[in-house]
């Protein structure tokens, strides 16, 4: 058998190239957040101090929503002609296969935050007064905390009816937390004050529940 | 293991779905090196004894025991799984789809998919992607998914349906060819006529239950 690393690759490689060739998820991410910055910049006219105040729980509210249609769309093409049983089937483990979600989720996002953050950063004239370095970090954190239970969940509620909705339900309470961190990081590191608690909250939380997650996931995919 | 002792062995095999029992206490030795169709009405329950073999589902009570293990996951690979549904990526070519799959066994060579795609009957140049198949390649190549990893234990869901009658005789020479190897090939069908002088045994089944095991298709009184 392949080395789980050798799995975890070709399982993302192969995503990569299902979501090249259909772009469900990418285009889908991509216009939801547009109409949300566009939506949302016409609704408030803040001034510089208030868009500190304000953008960050934006921003990540916008991500959130957005990662929501990848995190479906992820195991959505596993049940078309009911792929995901020839993976139940082999030697692979499944840890390998989640990971390779996870990382393949991580992606998309990451690419949704590079082409959005500039139009937020435009559209509310964005200036951090703390060290901006560390917004990547908590970019970093708070998107492997979305996608890591959001691949999880959407796991989970793939045999359910309807599993758009049960994602959310789901996926959102139990993200406060993160949420919480990701919006205070943001929020603290623009106004200039100091995010250190919130970053070391982010990254227990992402320990926590990537350990969880990694543990549990076998007993979800072969779940009846 | 001779070639006579049974290479799966189901014990009062029992499956519940809710209130509907669609395995009622299956018990059966299979020996190995045969070719087994199993026939039956829709309902009867072939498709549940098929994915309990395969490790798929989860009995509610009884055992399965495959090539001596009573973890299917000891021996998944050694065992080949075809399903109704083709099991394959729409957005691949059949040698995308199968050099994937073929790492999850751990099969590095590109080679072994070639092969496997040649015997059962298609080109594996074909560039197109499986989504545009007719239905009746989309099995073809579900068949060489199931074949790629050389199993000792071939289960297959109905591989002749929505395939043309060339194409099925075609499939069964092969399925017969792999039986000559002393591989043990189990067929869930409802075309029992293309078996017809090449299954070694007709396995009847009715109301979750196997009524009668015959050398010729011929329903044992028990079904009739």
């Amino acid at each position: 058998m392949s080395p789980p690393t050798g799995i975890t690759r070709a399982t993302l490689l192969k995503d990569l190239r299902l979501e090249w060739r259909s772009k469900d998820a990418i285009n889908s991410m991509l216009f939801f957040s547009l109409l949300v910055v566009v939506v949302f910049s016409f609704s408030f006219d803040p001034n510089a101090e208030e868009s500190r105040q304000i953008a960050g729980g934006l921003i990540w509210v916008a991500f959130l929503f957005a990662a929501v249609v990848a995190l479906n769309q992820t195991w959505a093409r596993e049940l078309r002609n009911q792929v995901l049983d020839a993976y139940r089937v082999s030697p692979a483990p499944a840890n390998s296969l989640f990971l390779a979600k996870a990382v393949c989720n991580f992606i998309f996002v990451t690419v949704l935050e590079a082409l959005m953050t500039p139009l937020f950063i435009v559209f509310y004239q964005l200036r951090a007064l703390g060290p901006a370095w560390q917004l990547l970090v908590v970019a970093m954190l708070g998107t492997w905390a979305l996608v890591v239970n959001g691949t999880f969940f959407a796991a989970m509620s793939i045999r359910t009816r309807s599993r758009e909705i049960m994602l959310p339900l789901l996926l959102f309470p139990i993200s406060i937390p993160a949420l919480l961190a990701m919006v205070q990081a943001t929020t603290a590191i623009l106004t200039g004050e100091g995010a250190r608690f919130w970053i070391v909250l982010l990254v227990t939380y992402d320990l926590v529940f990537t350990t969880g997650c990694l543990l549990l996931f076998e007993t979800v995919l072969n779940a009846e | 293991m001779t070639e006579t002792a049974p290479v799966i062995s189901v014990s009062n095999l029992i499956k519940q779905f809710g209130r509907f029992a669609a395995l009622r206490g299956v018990s059966a030795d299979f020996a190995g090196g045969k070719l087994y169709a199993i026939l039956g009405d829709n309902g009867a329950g072939k498709t549940t004894l098929l994915r309990t073999l395969a490790g798929l589902t989860q009995p509610t009570s009884g055992g399965v025991t495959i090539l001596g293990a009573s973890e299917f996951h000891n021996v998944c690979h050694q065992v080949g799984y075809m399903a109704h549904p083709s099991l394959l990526y729409d957005e691949m070519s059949g040698m995308e789809n199968l050099a994937y799959f073929a790492r999850l066994y751990g099969i590095g060579d590109g080679s072994r998919c070639a092969e496997a795609i040649r015997a059962v009957g298609l080109d594996p140049e074909l560039t197109r992607p499986v989504g545009q198949y007719s239905q009746g390649m989309k099995q073809r190549m579900s068949l060489a998914r199931a074949l790629l990893n050389d199993p000792k234990i071939l289960l297959l869901d109905e591989p002749f349906s929505n395939v043309d009658i060339h194409s099925a005789t075609d499939m069964v020479r092969l399925l017969a060819r792999t039986r000559d190897q002393g591989k043990t090939v189990f067929v869930v069908t409802h075309q029992a006529s293309l078996l017809e002088g090449v299954a070694d045994e007709f396995v009847w089944m009715q109301a979750g239950k196997i009524a009668g095991r015959t050398r010729e298709l011929t329903p044992p009184e028990a079904t009739a």
